[in-house]
């Protein structure tokens, strides 16, 4: 487990006297590839929300690599939550794709992808822009640079969010169900950036309903329900010969 | 007639100044007070905070401005505070636009969805930076017709500060109005030059809106 990029461990989350997350263990290696599937309610997107605490846990540790991430705890002190600033340098090194894109409407697009370059990472504006121009080509977007978000079609706009994230040179990619807000015949150009990404080996925690691709894209899988995992393997060997009976229930009613 | 008018207008005209230096003053003093408070209306998360602004805000709006005026420049003059009244008119307009501004600005932002804040602080942008450079400009987008509207409109209100002898375009028509009797004549060139005043911030307002429509899709 020593080699772990990400750490999850005993990760609880409670709205008043709902428990959304009941104790959620896991980790994904540096390189890794890990699907989180599970019926709506199972509180897969609050578990990765609460990866780079826009949600705050209740209870549990996040680990990025050696640093705890959202607490700060020095020695003999109470732990204590930290403020969105001081948790800025954090959630920096982990880029994260929404299901509504939440591009800037007042920012061109490649406005969107070389802001936090130049105004979070200091990088000079000349070089930012050919950084932010290089993350636009991977998604295939560059022709669109001086375009406004809200001239785009909704798979653009989410290549435009996945090159923001890139440009961010995160050490890890959280994508939360990033084609469940897409017309049927815009998903197709969206996964498919998505799979180039993964391709090029990176880390990434993918919340997803797209169970097909989870199968040939993820390296393991993580299935959750109730707010608990239920079980989790290697990609294929899971969606394929599920073990838990709420497992097979799950993927039976989603692809029968 | 003619001579008249030309009377008129040049009488009339001594107030041109102090019309356009209440209606700048007053809107200098709303925007900036109005956007500092809806700021901290807005991401400040104090309740005794809160309170506080919308105490000033009900205080402001449901007063009539003619009200505070008196109370500024009589009640202050009581209590040994004498400012001039073309001072008292901007800081009690000011004061009054303030509030009203405050409103326009801080629905600017909550028209905003909470997820513009949570990208900027996703990538790891500190929530000053989120506020200056990813909410404000889209706040002040969406707050933008509203505050051209109260401009409009505060440039005929600044005409009750004739009420405590600042002495802007309706305090110089009154005058003129008890010395020559031409009542029609002198208030229609007021009315006349109040047009001449009101359109071009009509139209500043619509060229800013188009130059800032930028990524709005029609």
């Amino acid at each position: 487990m020593s080699n772990a990029l990400l750490r999850v461990e005993s990760l609880r989350k409670s709205y008043g006297a709902v428990e959304v997350l009941r104790g959620i263990d896991f980790s994904v290696r540096k390189g890794e590839k890990v699907a989180l599937i599970g019926p709506s309610g199972s509180g897969k997107s609050t578990c990765l929300r609460c990866v780079n605490m826009l949600e705050k846990p209740s209870a549990g540790a996040i680990w990025l690599e050696e640093e705890r991430v959202g607490v700060r705890a020095s020695a003999g002190q109470r732990e204590r939550l930290m403020s969105d600033a001081e948790l800025a340098p954090q959630r920096r090194q982990m880029g994260m794709v929404f299901q509504l894109f939440y591009l800037w409407p007042h920012l061109t697009v490649l406005e969107n992808v070389s802001v936090g370059l130049i105004k979070v990472q200091g990088v000079p504006a000349a070089e930012a822009k050919a950084i932010a121009l290089e993350m636009l080509e991977k998604v295939h977007m560059a022709h669109k640079a001086q375009a406004y978000p809200d001239f785009l079609s909704g798979g653009q706009q989410q290549r435009v969010a996945i090159a923001r994230a890139l440009a961010q040179r995160p050490k890890l990619l959280l994508f939360d169900e990033p084609t469940s807000a897409l017309d049927p015949e815009l998903v197709g150009e969206v996964l498919n950036v998505i799979h180039e990404l993964a391709d090029e080996g990176r880390t990434m925690l993918l919340v997803t309903h797209e169970i097909r691709f989870a199968r040939d894209v993820a390296d393991r899988v993580i299935f959750m329900d109730g707010g608990v995992v239920v079980e989790e393997g290697p990609a294929r060997e899971l969606i394929q010969h599920p073990r838990h009976e709420r497992t097979q229930a799950f993927l039976r009613q989603i692809s029968p | 007639m003619l001579l008249r008018f030309d009377t008129i207008l040049a009488g009339l005209l001594q107030g041109v100044g102090v019309t356009l230096g209440v209606t700048f003053g007053a809107l200098l003093i709303a925007i900036i007070l109005g956007f500092a408070l809806a700021l901290l209306r807005v991401f400040w998360p104090s309740r005794i905070g809160a309170f506080v602004i919308d105490a000033y805000i009900e205080l402001f709006r449901n007063i009539p401005a003619l009200a505070h005026l008196f109370l500024i420049y009589y009640g202050l003059a009581s209590v040994g505070v004498q400012l001039g009244s073309v001072t008292a008119a901007i800081l009690g307009l000011g004061l009054i636009g303030g509030a009203s501004l405050c409103d326009v600005f801080r629905a600017g932002f909550e028209a905003l969805h909470k997820g513009q804040r949570e990208a900027a602080l996703a990538i790891g942008m500190r929530p000053s930076q989120a506020i200056r450079l990813i909410l404000t400009p889209q706040a002040l987008r969406i707050a933008l017709p509203p505050v051209g509207n109260y401009a409009t409109q505060l440039l005929k209100d600044s005409s009750i500060a004739s009420a405590i002898a600042a002495p802007e375009i309706m305090f110089f028509a009154r005058s003129l109005v008890t010395s020559t009797f031409e009542t029609t004549l002198i208030y229609v060139t007021a009315a006349g030059l109040y047009i001449l005043m009101s359109l071009p911030i009509v139209f500043a307002v619509r060229a800013l809106e188009k130059r800032y429509a930028g990524g709005q899709a029609a």
